[in-house]
């Protein structure tokens, strides 16, 4: 454990910083930009992740394992959530022939 | 004892029940009988009682249970016997009975028969509760439900708006004098820790003679008095209540309830000993009272009108005769009063019967041979009211005017026109009603008859009453006073200091002088009578038609015009209040109102184009909004 906090201290944290920003701001653009539902999911598993990157890097510079506990819990509810998302999108799928989320505005107001 | 006092109480309360529930499906004979006997039993029982009594007895209190405590004031629901509530029970069960009886034929072809008379035991149910009450509370009870009963039975006939208005007018006015008893009572309470009538008569030492206190108290009292006796400036109710069926017109309106104002006095004697200021305001106002009313009745035309203005005016000389501190002589007067009047009132029922439900005198005449008993007996009250010599009224009125004369000459001036009036409207209305032609419908004429047994004993009874009531309490210069029964025997109800000031009141009159005073009245009389008479049956001069009235005549018949300044002064104001009450709920808070409501719409309407369903949209925001938040935050550092 020590020798892979060594290692992973030779890089430097703006590294690890800029690249979880860089996979956030995608996932973003990605929920923003596409239609496709199954892709909108899979850019929320990307924004979740990068910070899952950024914890588990914090963790390692601060040598305690508070961080990674975290990344854990972040790793357990976002499978329930894809879980549900997955069982919705196929729901969707199944009423009508698409997972196009443009066409799901039955919520407004 | 403790059984006949509540039974003399809740015998009328279970008539009530009674008839109140299941009256409707029981026949009317049945239901009248009900109600007339329960107040009868009543009535017997009260007369056993005063037979176990004398003008030494100490009142007797039954306690029925302690009410409740507050601070340091102990309220009982208790009764109080004496000789003073003793004398009202006789008075409203005995004449009570009578017009129950009265009432069973006068109402005999109503729908409402079952309600009227469980109205009318309600109301003798509360009258009792008023006068045996043995503290103000108590009374303040009984005060009240005579109150409600007075406003069901003026607004019996509700179908008609003017009576249901006369009901409304009766109701509020009281109100007024209402809250004068209970101010009076709180300041009462506030002031002995007691509201008992002994415990707060042991107390009144701590009083010093017309104290602010003491005058703030009697004052309070006595507006009270004012609303419920029918006296300046709260009167005018008394008249319009005459819409009610008459029986109620006599039982209510004349003999019992407008005197429970006397009651309250004389029950408080011990205050207004200790307060001359008000009893010259008593006195005042009985005089201003009596001589207006007399005024008014003058030209009236409706038969009861005109016996209604007469009670004001009694009530006035009642008053006279408390403001001069003769409580034992209001006392005598109310007693006659209520036989002679109640006799009036159900013969003038008697008349409206005869007359098909006619009650302009200027279309009756000739009644005497056709509706012999009724003639009789209301000729004996018109005498009586008026003075005829021995007869029950003019010897209580004599002692009016004998103790008023006590305190001033001129006081005995005023009540000795008022008087002369009193026999002139009397001889007006009785000689328009029963002499000269009928001047009626050929219809009505046809209909005409003379009332049942049941509507003409109650007035046989009452004419004995009038032409013998007085004799209980004769002018003391007959047989040196031995034979003045009633100043006798309501002696212990008043304090020391009363009866002290009574005594030495009368004191300052000489025998000679009362005779005198007592010729003049006597002569007074016999002229009016000549000149009525002469007016009215030699020279058949008749009533005009109201608008022909001119001057003094019109003044009296428009009744000074009294109601339409009341019109203008109160209820025109409190109508303008009302209507500015509904602008400022219309225009203002209705708005306001508005404007919130409506706010949330349009703010809900205007916010709705956010929220399409579309998820793409959210999250734009969101993360437009993120952003922003984020640069401002690094702005602001």
């Amino acid at each position: 454990m020590d020798s892979t906090n060594t290692f992973i201290q030779t890089i430097p944290l703006e590294y690890f910083i800029i690249l979880s920003s860089v996979l956030f701001c995608l996932g973003v653009l990605g929920v923003l930009l596409r239609k496709n539902a199954i892709i909108i999911l899979g850019c929320v598993e990307l924004m979740l992740n990068s910070v899952n990157l950024l914890l588990a890097a914090f963790s390692a510079y601060k040598g305690n394992g508070d961080g990674q506990i975290l990344v854990f819990f972040i790793m357990v509810v976002a499978a329930a959530e894809v879980a549900v998302g997955l069982a919705i999108i196929s729901m969707m799928y199944r009423n009508t022939r698409s997972v196009d989320v443009s066409i799901f505005n039955k919520l407004r107001g | 004892m403790e059984n006949l006092v509540y039974a003399i109480i809740l015998l009328p309360l279970a008539g009530f029940l009674i008839n109140g529930l299941f009256g409707k499906n029981l026949p009317k004979i049945f239901v009248g009988s009900l109600a007339t006997l329960v107040v009868f039993a009543s009535f017997c029982i009260g007369v056993y009682l005063f037979c176990q009594f004398d003008s030494d007895s100490q009142p007797v209190i039954v306690k029925a249970f302690e009410w409740f405590r507050i601070g340091g004031v102990q309220i009982n629901f208790g009764f109080q016997i004496d000789q003073l509530s003793l004398m009202m029970i006789m008075i409203i069960t005995g004449i009570g009975s009578l017009i129950h009886l009265y009432s069973i034929g006068y109402m005999s072809h109503d729908k409402g028969f079952y309600k009227f008379f469980t109205y009318l035991n309600l109301f003798i149910f509360s009258m009792l509760l008023l006068v045996m009450g043995s503290n103000y509370l108590i009374l303040f009870i009984g005060w009240e439900g005579v109150g409600v009963c007075s406003y069901l039975l003026i607004g019996f006939w509700f179908q008609n708006w003017e009576y249901g208005k006369a009901a409304r007018k009766a109701f509020i006015m009281n109100r007024i004098g209402d809250l004068g008893l209970l101010i009076g009572i709180f300041i009462i309470a506030q002031q002995t820790n007691a509201l008992d009538y002994l415990s707060v008569a042991n107390n009144t030492s701590k009083f010093s003679v017309d104290s602010p206190v003491i005058i703030f108290i009697t004052a309070s009292l006595f507006i009270g008095a004012v609303g419920k006796s029918a006296q300046v400036p709260l009167y005018t109710w008394l008249p319009d209540a005459m819409a009610g069926p008459t029986p109620v017109s006599a039982l209510i309106h004349a003999a019992t309830m407008v005197t429970a104002g006397i009651y309250l006095v004389v029950r408080s004697n011990f205050l207004y000993t200790l307060a001359p200021t008000v009893q010259s305001g008593i006195l005042l106002i009985g005089l201003l009272t009596a001589a207006l009313a007399a005024f008014y009745a003058l030209r009236q035309n409706d038969i009861k009108k005109v016996l209604a203005y007469s009670t004001v005016s009694q009530l006035g000389f009642m008053f006279v005769a408390l403001g001069v501190g003769a409580y034992t002589t209001a006392m005598f007067h109310l007693m006659t009063h209520a036989f002679f009047k109640a006799l009036l009132f159900l013969g003038s029922g008697s008349v409206i019967h005869a007359m098909s439900g006619e009650q302009d005198m200027r279309f009756m005449g000739g009644l005497k041979k056709k509706i012999p008993i009724t003639h009789i007996t209301f000729l004996i009250g018109t005498l009586a009211i008026s003075g005829f010599p021995l007869l029950s009224g003019m010897i209580s009125k004599d002692e009016i005017l004998v103790s008023a004369f006590a305190k001033s000459p001129a006081y005995w001036g005023i009540l000795f026109v008022i008087a002369a009036l009193t026999a002139t409207y009397m001889f007006r209305l009785y000689y328009l009603t029963f002499h000269g032609e009928f001047r009626g419908t050929e219809e009505q004429k046809h209909h005409l008859h003379e009332s049942p047994l049941n509507m003409t004993l109650p007035l046989m009874v009452l004419a004995v009453l009038s032409i013998v009531g007085g004799f209980i309490n004769l002018p003391h210069f007959i047989g040196h006073g031995h034979y003045a029964k009633l100043t006798e025997w309501l002696k212990p109800v008043l304090t020391d200091e009363s009866f002290g000031q009574m005594e030495a009141n009368i004191a300052g009159v000489s025998f000679n002088t009362e005779m005198i005073l007592l010729g003049a009245t006597v002569l007074m009389f016999f002229a009016v009578w000549f000149i009525v008479k002469n007016i009215y049956v030699n020279k058949k001069k008749l009533a005009l038609p109201e608008n022909q009235y001119t001057g003094w005549e019109k003044l009296s018949a428009r009744k000074l015009y009294i109601d339409e300044i009341y019109n203008v002064l109160f209820v025109k104001t409190v109508e303008g209040l009302g209507r500015a009450g509904k602008m400022f709920d219309k225009d203002i808070l209705d708005p306001a109102v508005d404007f919130v409501g409506e706010g949330a719409e349009d703010s809900g309407r205007a916010m709705k184009r956010f929220q399409n369903g579309n998820v793409e949209n959210y999250v734009l925001i969101m993360s437009l909004a993120v952003g922003i938040i984020l640069i401002v935050n690094f702005l602001l550092q």
